[in-house]
């Protein structure tokens, strides 16, 4: 296994257009609810531990070899908005042309023949990451942090927060980054035996909400 | 694991600018991007195409706004094309990390124009307009995205532009000097202008245009029917 790869993967400029996004900070500063770095911070620690938790453990079972359709279903079924849902799939196929360039593989064949359209973000990093040899553990902290460092980078864009405090914010949350990730790779193992019910399914229905109604913005600086 | 890849470079996975050939064997659309700074005249110019050529070719548009979708619809109120052939991509605030470095969601929406048009049975579409979102003259295309590239100022943003340089001034395939007809009004010396740029350009080519006028945007036009008569013959 190559350490390094993961370091490519969880790269902030992998060129998979995470950058367009902003991880539901967008309708949050406007809101009034994310507006210096410890309420940044506190916006991040709530969506890692939901949609962040989720996510993490989407793509470890990915990353263990789970059926990706599978994965895909329980993923719609985790994503009550279809704002996000329809996001999820967009991000997906984004990643799918990154990683079939980066590492390819038949199985990421199979999966963009089986989802043309793009298949739920998560599912495609995970499958990435085992075509890159790196473990379902890697693939959780990858989804898991980005989980965190899209909102913060968005944040500096939109709030012109200090990013010396913006990249704190996301220092202070390894930790929770590195449970976050551990329950999600243990999760993702017990869907061998226990079937994919294992997996977790936190929501944050704010998040689903502004996400819905942010996707109705006639201006808007993030596509999400 | 699959670790070991003989082909490093795998571009037939990604349909980027680096395979010129469709998976049907066929040559794919020629892609143009337009860059240059906010107001210059990129969506006008992009307009002003369309409706010189769209007789005799087949065109999409890819627009790259900041926020909105002002281009766009910009595009489709004017109606210079229908709109399945339009299509508007987000980009978070970054307008040049889109058409740049990371240029996913631009080829995405390439390719679904393609899908698209040629889903209605009008055949292959032959030209694909990108716009950039607007930017600083830094911004440029990735090769992974368009073919070529055409840098659009205009003589407003005063005349010390070419001379400043920069890597769409002095690089793109075509660089556009817009608004000649303002000339008069704000001082500039337009032969000025044209010596700096070729300073700048050496042989690249420099088109001087005043998009309001009748058949303003013809040496732009002309010079995108001379890239599309190379590509079409261009080895597959
Ligand atoms: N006077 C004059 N105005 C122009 C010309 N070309 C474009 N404009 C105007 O300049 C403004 C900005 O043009 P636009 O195409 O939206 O610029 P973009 O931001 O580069 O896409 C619009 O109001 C256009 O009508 C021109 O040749 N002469
Ligand atoms: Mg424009």
């Amino acid at each position: 296994m190559s350490r390094a790869a993961l370091l490519v993967l969880a790269d902030g400029r992998f060129p998979a257009g995470g950058h367009a996004h902003s991880g539901g900070a967008e309708p949050a500063v406007a809101a009034g609810r994310i507006k210096d770095a410890a309420t940044l911070e506190r916006f991040c620690r709530g969506r890692l531990h939901t949609a962040g938790l989720v996510a993490a453990a989407l793509a470890a079972a990915a990353a263990a070899g789970c059926d990706p359709l599978l994965l895909d279903d329980a993923a719609d079924a985790r994503t009550p908005v279809p704002a996000l849902r329809q996001v999820a799939r967009r991000l997906g196929r984004q990643m799918m042309r990154a990683a079939r360039a980066t590492w390819p593989d038949p199985a990421l064949d199979a999966l963009a023949a089986a989802r043309p359209r793009g298949a739920h973000q998560p599912v495609v990093l995970g499958l990435a990451a085992r075509s890159a040899g790196l473990a379902p553990l890697d693939a959780a902290y990858a989804v898991a942090y980005e989980s965190i460092s899209g909102p913060a980078t968005a944040t500096v864009r939109l709030l012109s927060l200090d990013p010396f405090d913006a990249t704190a914010v996301l220092a202070h949350l390894a930790a929770d980054v590195d449970l976050v990730a551990r329950q999600a790779a243990a999760a993702a193992e017990r869907v061998a035996t226990e079937g994919i019910d294992a997996l977790p399914a936190a929501s944050a229905p704010l998040l689903d909400i502004t996400a819905q109604a942010h996707a109705a913005w006639p201006v808007r600086l993030f596509a999400s | 694991m699959h670790l070991d890849h003989k082909d490093t470079f795998p571009e037939r996975y990604t349909y980027s600018a680096a395979a010129p050939v469709r998976p049907d064997g066929t040559r794919r659309a020629l892609r143009i991007g337009l860059g240059g700074p906010v107001g210059t005249g990129k969506t006008a110019t992009v307009a002003a195409l369309c409706r010189a050529l769209r007789d005799e070719l087949s065109i999409a548009v890819v627009t790259n706004d900041i926020y909105t979708r002002e281009d766009a619809e910009f595009l489709l109120r004017e109606a210079v094309l229908p709109p399945e052939r339009i299509s508007a991509v987000e980009t978070g605030a970054c307008p040049h990390t889109a058409i740049r470095d990371d240029i996913s969601a631009n080829l995405e929406a390439v390719e679904d124009l393609e899908a698209a048009v040629g889903a209605e049975g009008n055949g292959p579409l032959d030209l694909v307009l990108v716009e950039s979102g607007g930017d600083n003259l830094t911004a440029t295309f990735s090769k992974g995205l368009v073919d070529a590239q055409i840098f659009v100022i205009d003589v407003a943003g005063g005349d010390d532009i070419p001379r400043k340089g920069g890597p769409g001034v002095t690089s793109a395939d075509l660089l556009v000097i817009n608004k000649t007809d303002l000339a008069p009004y704000v001082g500039v010396d337009l032969e000025g202008m044209a010596r700096d740029a070729k300073a700048q350009r050496g042989e690249l080519p420099v088109a001087f245009t005043a998009l309001k006028a009748e058949n303003g945007v013809r040496p732009v036009a002309d010079w995108v029917r001379a890239r599309l008569a190379e590509w079409t013959v261009g080895p597959a």
